[in-house]
């Protein structure tokens, strides 16, 4: 491997940076969605209803398993558009 | 045709089916044998992967485990999805561009040191073989319950299958017949719950049955009229949990970084071509698992309501013939003890005196004897049994890859006897899968007493050491090899200990009451503790030590950039 230049070096800390905010954003969602909806709030928010079910329980066996599908599939959009920014896709 | 012989047919047809691909995608290099030779479409990657993760369990017990548990039960569900996110993110895109064969090898090249590596290849061993045992008595299981062999002869027919394709076809040939399980197991898993479905709510998608309206005319939504059965029987309501919070917050969390930390669903990630194709596949992996997972819960309620309208307070000599049949099994029993001759249900234990409840039914029957509860054609229960052992056998295949991996490259190749040709290493990956076979077939005969316990332990397990340590070599720079191991080692020591004694009653006179749990936390979730202790351990050290050299913080940066990830280089 060649030895990075400064100016190198730089685009891949800026590349790592983006990597982490679109992580630490995505991996809320991830967050919020099991542990808030599903189990911490999830007495709250049984008094409201999606269909016929309470939107706490609805969470916590539902909703929550198709927003991590959504999740995984947001990140390889949001990574693929940074890659090619950065020229590092392949 | 019987049940009988549908079932033999198609089990039958499936079987064929493997072995015809074992046979065209046999593994002629180590690079085949330990990473399909790298050239797996992302999309067929994700459904070997997810066949590769669901096993006997998901298949046959997840959906009944969850109809008797109700809320608490979403543990499962959130768990072992979520753990996917964890896995897309923070995982197999770096793994994939370090480019190597196993989870051990990463361990051990980027903390430089053979003790890490050991620590790695014990736990990938233990880890896959507490699994492994389960699928193979899983295999028996359907057999016996399906074909009416023996337990033990199904297990030798399902280690034979397995032998011949792990053996043969390697990580190449396991893809290719993973890819075929996959659409075997959810095609028998969906056909039973559209049926059901219709039947009960006349919807045709289970998902929308799940929170739609009964169709007996009543307009009630199918989880009111659960709930509103199980406070009749005095149960805790369906959809409330009975678990405390903070026990079903580390359980979810244990089970999650325990997914994300499993070798044999993280070896998947090495077999597809570049960077971006792990990533997109670990997407389709979980949309495919997804699928199975949110049909669960919908088979579940559907199978609860069932079960309890067609038993509660009618006379056991109406019961239909399922009944009496799975009585035999042994997975249905009935006590009248008011002798009043009707079956009441409630909770409790049958066998014990002071109770109502007058009947025992095992877990496993909602999703095996579901199409004939529903009285569903006989090939659809033929259909059942041919997919829980598609489920079985492709999670077994996996696991046996990694510990022949473990075996041939982790301890032979890096350690014991460097210079050896390919072809030599070859062998030994094959005797090792071999060798591993016939362990896991002697486990799946004699299953040792703690087999049920050791699942939720494979997961502590995991998530004690491997989740800690892969996070934090990609992305603490800093993190050095003292830091790794003496956290690995605190943190699989902790988990065990707590295990030990609140699980399994070791050094201690009886199994303690779940009010001496550590913060309330019971043993499938202490996974969560003993991978905080193992960060903060790892953390601590590290930073007292001095800092990784810098070719391995030089790994550390080329990992974290996706280009030139190209094909899984040897040495």
């Amino acid at each position: 491997m060649p030895t990075p230049t400064n100016e190198n070096q730089s685009i891949r800390t800026a590349y790592w940076r983006e990597n982490l905010t679109y992580l630490v954003v995505l991996l809320f969602v991830w967050f919020i969605v099991s542990y808030g909806c599903g189990i911490l709030f999830v007495d709250q928010l049984n008094n409201f209803r999606i269909g016929g079910a309470k939107l706490g329980f609805w969470f916590a066996q539902q909703g929550s398993i198709y927003v991590f599908v959504g999740l995984i599939f947001i990140y390889v959009w949001l990574m693929n558009r940074l890659d090619k920014k950065y020229g590092f896709e392949e | 045709m019987t049940v009988q012989t549908w079932t033999f047919l198609i089990v039958g047809l499936t079987f064929a089916l493997y072995i015809a691909i074992a046979i065209w995608a046999r593994a002629g290099s180590t690079h085949e044998f330990y990473t399909a030779g790298g050239g797996v479409h992302p999309i067929a990657n994700g459904m070997a992967t997810a066949a590769d993760w669901m096993s006997a369990a998901s298949f046959i017990s997840m959906a009944g485990i969850i109809s008797f548990a109700g809320y608490d039960g979403s543990v499962y569900l959130m768990g072992w999805t979520g753990g996917y996110v964890l896995l897309a993110l923070l995982l197999a895109p770096y793994l994939r561009k370090f480019g190597k064969f196993t989870v051990p090898d990463f361990i051990g090249d980027r903390y430089y040191s053979n003790t890490a590596r050991t620590v790695a290849v014990v736990c990938a061993i233990v880890v896959s073989f507490t699994y492994v045992a389960g699928q193979m008595r899983g295999v028996g299981l359907v057999f016996s319950r399906f074909l009416e062999v023996e337990i033990n002869t199904g297990v030798y027919i399902g280690t034979a299958i397995v032998f011949f394709y792990a053996i043969i076809g390697g990580m190449k040939g396991i893809t290719y017949t993973q890819v075929a399980q996959y659409c075997v197991l959810i095609f028998a898993f969906m056909v039973p719950a559209i049926f059901i479905s219709l039947n009960m709510t006349g919807e045709i998608i289970p998902q929308l049955g799940f929170i739609g309206e009964m169709s007996d005319g009543s307009g009630m939504s199918l989880l009111d009229k659960l709930d509103g059965l199980h406070r009749e029987l005095g149960f805790e309501e369906y959809t409330n949990g009975t678990k405390s919070t903070i026990d079903v917050f580390a359980i979810t969390f244990a089970l999650m970084a325990g997914t994300a930390g499993l070798p044999h669903v993280i070896v998947r990630f090495f077999t597809v071509p570049k960077v971006k194709d792990a990533r997109i596949s670990a997407g389709w992996a979980l949309l495919f698992i997804a699928i199975l997972y949110t049909t669960a819960p919908a088979i579940a309620a559907f199978a609860r309501t069932n079960l309890i309208d067609t038993m509660h307070n009618q006379p056991y000599s109406e019961m239909p013939e399922w009944f009496k049949k799975w009585e035999e099994t042994g997975l249905i029993a009935f006590t009248d003890k008011n002798a009043d001759g009707l079956i009441t249900y409630g909770p409790g234990a049958m066998t014990d005196a002071t109770t109502a409840n007058e009947v025992y039914i095992d877990n496993d029957i909602m999703v095996l004897a579901n199409p004939e509860i529903a009285g569903l054609p006989d090939w659809v229960i033929a259909l059942v049994a041919a997919g829980a052992l598609a489920a079985a056998l492709s999670t077994a295949a996996g696991l046996l890859l990694v510990i022949s991996t473990a075996i041939s490259r982790d301890l032979m190749r890096m350690q014991v006897k460097p210079d050896m040709s390919e072809k030599e290493e070859l062998w030994w990956a094959r005797g090792g899968a071999a060798g591993a076979v016939i362990i896991a077939a002697y486990f799946g005969i004699n299953p040792p007493g703690f087999v049920a316990a050791t699942v939720a332990l494979a997961f502590g397990l995991a998530a004690a050491s491997f989740f800690p340590a892969i996070v934090l070599g990609i992305f603490d720079k800093r993190m050095n090899r003292e830091g790794a191991i003496s956290g690995m080692v605190i943190g699989i020591l902790l988990m065990f200990g707590y295990m030990a004694v609140f699980k399994l009653g070791w050094f201690v006179d009886e199994v303690p009451p779940s009010s001496s749990w550590w913060f309330g936390i019971s043993p499938e979730g202490f996974g969560t503790v003993a991978m905080m202790v193992n960060l903060v351990v790892a953390a601590t050290v590290s930073r007292m030590t001095s800092p990784p050299p810098a070719a391995v913080q030089s790994i550390v940066e080329d990992i974290r950039i996706p280009k030139g990830a190209g094909a899984a280089i040897d040495h």
